[in-house]
């Protein structure tokens, strides 16, 4: 058996399990998949962003302000 | 620390938010893949349809639990990004490490073996399938186990260094981390706590079958199985809590003291079994801490220094100090703080300004191989985070709720062991289906067995208010400056979501409940 056979029967392992979903499957993919968009694209975009990364672009300016807010705000 | 308050309350009740309702799932998750698993066991050494049908069933439980669940954490990761931003970058590889390799194991995880667990029955082997059920439920609370490491050191943090170039504490002892025994303590406890829940969860639900005279086999195989899964754990919850008692009395005790609403240290310090604390009771007033109690001698003592003669330090003992017992009062930790937060600044200073001599002076102090460095870290640095600190009530959490929180807990815990033994017993003799005021009492356990839950997080995180980091960063310093009407905006939005969220694990576990195993399912 080479390795594209293995890759083969892998990929046809889940697209048979997906293909073959039960109704109550079909309704909870449908819900990982809303919930998905609404974390990651939705929250994560819009509400989420990461403050240092944003804002800072070295390592270097990052801790510089963390610095700034643990020293000067005492 | 000027900070607006209101910022502060609403960024941890946001927190507090997504972390309950996200560990209403997980429970569920650690505790009924173990279980599956070994029906799953029992189906493959007998070889009996049954055994098959009744996994099938508790699994389908558990993938509408799962697909809910999922990914509701990750939340809690944007949170610390955005909302939490000073702590994140202060706590630095402690917590990217450990996050990093649960996010790689849970992706494996979840993308192979739960794959292979629902899609796999019939097309791979049965002793394949049921190691790919095994390791569901061990690679879901290994899972766990990174997070709860993490957790354990910002109760109590060791094996690292703080770097005052950085900013950030870098890791210099990994198995420290992993091994600290609160650490150990807090996976224990914590994981058989989602045990136990599962296991109410499996009961409560088969009892309601017996109780709706249907499925009556099916009921009484998977009640038999969880309350023997339950006892078992139930003990050990009660034991590891046994062992995160006594880590809080060495590592955390003013939690300890409120936890038990302890005003005035005492030697032979009792431990309240029931009670209730004076509304209004203050730090130092002369008002009794309780309006009744009633306390097994002795226990408070013996459970946090395994002596039932040693002294247990108050809340006031901590706030004022006791000389007596070598207790520092909190002002002198604050003006120690102060002393470590001042000493950054000025390193910083020297730093901006190319100062070498005062660099090359303090350097030496912020490095705990030179013995400059750890006699500056015993006397000043580990008090670092008292420096942010106003006044010495501020190292004092909300006591009335720790303590309700703990003793609903505690009390909840034991009355679990009980009903399991009630469960097992009746089951063994086979009558369990008879007895009717156990069946509803099944069900009304279940959402007992999560408030219980709930109310064990309320005691680990609003017990060790005010500190993110204990005695290095309270929470005050850990918040990003945002506008308070931002957060509370998203406050509102996860309430929202994780509401409907819930919503719909319930509406659909009670359908799929309803439905029950299907009679042909086994032999699919």
């Amino acid at each position: 058996m080479n390795r594209r056979n293995i890759f083969a029967r892998v990929l046809f392992f889940y697209v048979d399990g997906f293909r073959n979903l039960s109704g109550w499957g079909k309704k909870l993919w449908i819900i990982i998949l809303l919930k998905g968009i609404v974390i990651f694209v939705l929250m994560k975009l819009l509400f989420f962003p990461n403050v240092l990364n944003q804002n800072y672009d070295t390592d270097a300016e990052r801790s510089n302000h963390v610095l700034e807010t643990l020293t000067k705000s005492k | 620390m000027d900070i607006d308050m209101s910022l502060v309350d609403w960024s941890r009740a946001q927190f507090a938010l997504t972390a309950m309702y996200h560990w209403i799932f997980v429970p569920l998750t650690l505790g009924m893949t173990f279980m599956i698993a070994i029906m799953e066991t029992i189906y493959v050494r007998t070889g009996k349809e049954e055994w098959k049908r009744i996994t099938k069933f508790w699994g389908k439980l558990f993938g509408i639990n799962f697909a809910i669940g999922v990914a509701t954490g990750i939340i809690l990761e944007f949170e610390f990004g955005t909302n939490w931003s000073n702590y994140s970058w202060f706590v630095g590889d402690i917590f990217g490490a450990p996050l990093a390799i649960e996010g790689i194991m849970a992706f494996f995880m979840e993308s192979t073996f739960i794959a292979i667990m629902f899609f796999g029955w019939n097309k791979v082997s049965k002793k394949f399938h049921l190691t790919s059920t095994w390791l569901v439920a061990i690679g879901a609370n290994l899972s766990a186990l990174w997070i709860l490491v993490a957790n354990a050191w910002m109760q109590s943090p060791v094996g690292t260094v703080f770097n005052p170039d950085m900013a950030r504490n870098e890791m210099v002892n990994f198995w420290e981390v992993l091994f600290s025994p609160v650490a150990i303590n807090k996976f224990l406890h914590t994981i058989s706590n989602g045990y136990v829940v599962s296991a109410i969860f499996i009961i409560g639900v088969s009892a309601w079958f017996l109780l709706k005279k249907r499925n009556i086999v099916f009921a009484k195989k998977s009640i038999l199985v969880a309350a023997t899964f339950g006892l078992v754990t139930s003990i050990f919850l009660a034991l590891t809590g046994d062992g995160s008692a006594y880590e809080v009395a060495q590592k955390q005790p003013m939690k300890l003291a409120a936890m038990e609403g302890l005003y005035d240290g005492k030697t032979e310090a009792g431990l309240v079994v029931v009670g209730a604390l004076t509304p209004g009771k203050e730090a130092g007033d002369d008002k009794d801490a309780y309006i009744f109690k009633i306390e097994v001698p002795k226990m408070l003592s013996w459970l946090g220094y395994r002596s039932g003669d040693a002294f247990v330090p108050g809340v006031n003992d901590l706030v004022y100090g006791n000389e007596e017992q070598g207790l520092i009062s909190a002002e002198e930790k604050i003006e120690r703080g102060k002393v470590a937060v001042q000493t950054l600044t000025e390193y910083k200073t020297a730093k901006d300004e190319g100062d070498m001599e005062t660099l090359a002076q303090l350097s030496p102090l912020f490095d705990r191989e030179t013995s400059e460095g750890q006699e500056f870290y015993e006397n000043y640095f580990r008090y670092f985070g008292y420096g942010y600190l106003n006044a010495p009530g501020d190292i004092i959490p909300n006591v009335p709720m720790v303590f309700y929180s703990f003793h609903i807990m505690v009390g909840l815990g034991f009355f679990f062991i009980l009903f399991f033994f009630l469960v097992l017993w009746f089951t063994v003799k086979n009558k369990i289906d008879s007895k009717k005021w156990l069946l509803r009492l099944s069900l009304l356990t279940m959402p007992l067995a999560f408030i219980a839950s709930q109310a064990g997080w309320i005691v680990a995180e609003v017990g060790r208010q005010p500190w993110v980091i204990q005695d290095l960063m309270p929470t005050v310093a850990a918040v990003t400056r945002l506008d308070a009407s931002a957060v509370q905006l998203t406050f509102v939005l996860f309430a929202i979501i994780f509401t409907t969220l819930l919503v719909a694990e319930i509406s659909i576990m009670v359908k799929a409940i309803k439905t029950g195993p299907k009679e042909n399912e086994g032999g699919k």
